[in-house]
């Protein structure tokens, strides 16, 4: 692409491509900043890591899963339906990447970085989970084979909240004139049960956590 | 990585025994997924299974082929593989961008896969920028081909018959005179890596591609759809009665996710 000044740049492309940091040859400083990055994520918190507290049993045995990703629902979920009554803490994911605010290892917040598990105390099957830290995509894949690996399935639903900006939402009409809440819904053609909103219509997607 | 739909009680992994796969590059426009989205929508195809695979960035949305309520409901992922056996032809379609450093496990598996489904040969629609040409392909037709050495002996005398240009090669160091030649495809993603794999792996594989630029790449999608309709006569060019020239753009059916790619309608409050 040719800017008003003559010189040709590199037109950013929507495709996402990268193939040209592959040909670029990296400076020392590049190749620094990037070892550096991948040995804090490595170091920082171990890559990602599932931990289950002693006293629950391995694997846990799971036939209803709710995950809340993002901070929204994790404070829907925070405030309509855990407490400390009915539901105890029995795990965590812990991970680290470039978008965790917090830069030291001592006093970390622990949204920041945490993907708290919590069990039913009534019916231990039933599994809640709050992440509100942001897992980024190349972390993803491993989030859910830790996560779901660790569990022993029976009859599973699994149920995802999530939000996504007005912004984003494709429509014909304004999206000023949309109702509130503004709730949509995505389901597999295993789920038989009545979804208590509209279902997503094209051209609309979901992306990261909630659609890995 | 391939995982079979489970369609009733038959959840035998399909045979694409002597198929044609027909796929596209992640690459500049994303001229290649729109061209398979207008094949698949065209010809109706039936899914048949989906890639899982932690190459891509997860997306999930509803059928984006959907053309009534009642089918509008099934899930669609990143990576998903239509067939229609009538035509022998396989598609893979690519939905989203290749995670970080994860395109080259990508390339691996796919060739991988081509071998053992036993594919009789790769189509790969792919786009490249349009500035980076020089002076002589500026002039002429926008569209390239390029076949690996096992598809040239079966093909080749095809390509000459209608008179389509292969893609150029061009020198490695340019301004310098005297240097090796090599093939350079830029914004095509994955399209040089995976041809070149396949010429040293022995994997019959064909590149079709176009010059163009990000825009609004619909047109460049009907050209490429259309080029790769000269070859495998995938449908039918009608000749139009009113005009008597061969115009099959018409026959391409338009996806309904194709509505609203430039964003929403204005707020009547703007005005």
């Amino acid at each position: 692409m040719a800017t008003f000044f003559g010189e040709v740049v590199v037109a950013p492309s929507r495709a996402g491509l990268d193939e040209e940091e592959e040909a670029r040859e990296e400076t020392p400083e590049d190749r620094e900043i990037r070892r550096e990055i991948e040995k804090k994520r490595y170091r920082r918190r171990g890559r990602l890591r599932l931990e289950i507290r002693e006293s629950a049993e391995e694997p846990l045995v799971c036939s209803r899963f709710i995950v809340a990703i993002g901070r929204n629902a994790a404070a829907f979920l925070s405030s309509f339906i855990l407490d400390s009554v009915c539901w105890e803490v029995v795990g965590v994911v812990k991970l680290w990447n470039e978008w965790c605010r917090t830069s030291s290892t001592t006093n970390v917040l622990p949204t920041d970085s945490f993907c708290l598990f919590y069990r039913l105390i009534s019916d231990p099957t039933v599994l809640l989970c709050q992440c509100s830290c942001y897992v980024a995509e190349d972390q993803q894949f491993q989030w859910l084979e830790k996560v779901f690996g660790s569990m022993q399935k029976k009859g599973l639903q699994v149920t995802i909240l999530s939000t996504c900006p007005v912004a984003d939402y494709k429509t014909q009409e304004s999206t000023l004139t949309l109702v509130s809440p503004f709730l949509k819904a995505l389901k597999t053609k295993e789920f038989q049960e009545q979804v208590c909103c509209p279902l997503l219509e094209q051209p609309n997607i979901v992306r990261d956590l909630p659609a890995a | 990585m391939f995982i079979p739909c489970d369609r009733g009680g038959d959840s035998a992994v399909p045979d694409f025994k002597g198929f044609t796969l027909l796929m596209p590059a992640v690459s500049v426009g994303n001229v290649g997924q729109l061209a398979i989205d207008l094949v698949i929508s065209t010809l109706d195809m039936t899914k048949v299974g989906y890639f899982y695979t932690d190459c891509l960035v997860p997306m999930v949305g509803n059928n984006p082929y959907a053309t009534a309520e009642e089918n509008s409901t099934e899930l669609s992922i990143n990576a998903e593989v239509y067939s229609l056996p009538s035509k022998k032809l396989v598609v893979l379609q690519i939905r989203s961008p290749f995670i970080k450093n994860k395109y080259r496990p990508f390339c691996a598996t796919l060739l991988s896969w081509v071998k053992s489904s036993k594919c009789a040969r790769v189509v790969l629609l792919s786009s490249s920028h349009a500035y980076q040409r020089d002076d002589e392909q500026l002039l002429g037709t926008p569209l390239r081909y390029l076949l690996t050495p096992d598809l040239e002996r079966a093909v080749g005398d095809r390509m000459k018959e209608l008179n389509w240009k292969e893609m150029e090669k061009v020198a490695a160091y340019p301004g310098i005179s005297n240097t090796d030649k090599v093939l350079h495809i830029p914004g095509g993603g994955i399209t040089k890596l995976l041809f070149t794999e396949s010429c040293s792996e022995g994997i019959q594989m064909a590149v079709l591609l176009k010059f163009c630029s990000e825009g609004d790449n619909i047109p460049d999608a009907f050209v490429l759809v259309n080029y790769l309709n000269e070859w495998l006569q995938l449908i039918k060019s009608e000749v139009s009665t009113s005009n008597n020239s061969t115009d099959p753009s018409s026959q391409w059916k338009i996806p309904s996710s194709w509505r609203l790619l430039f964003g929403n309608g204005l707020p009547p409050a703007l005005f």
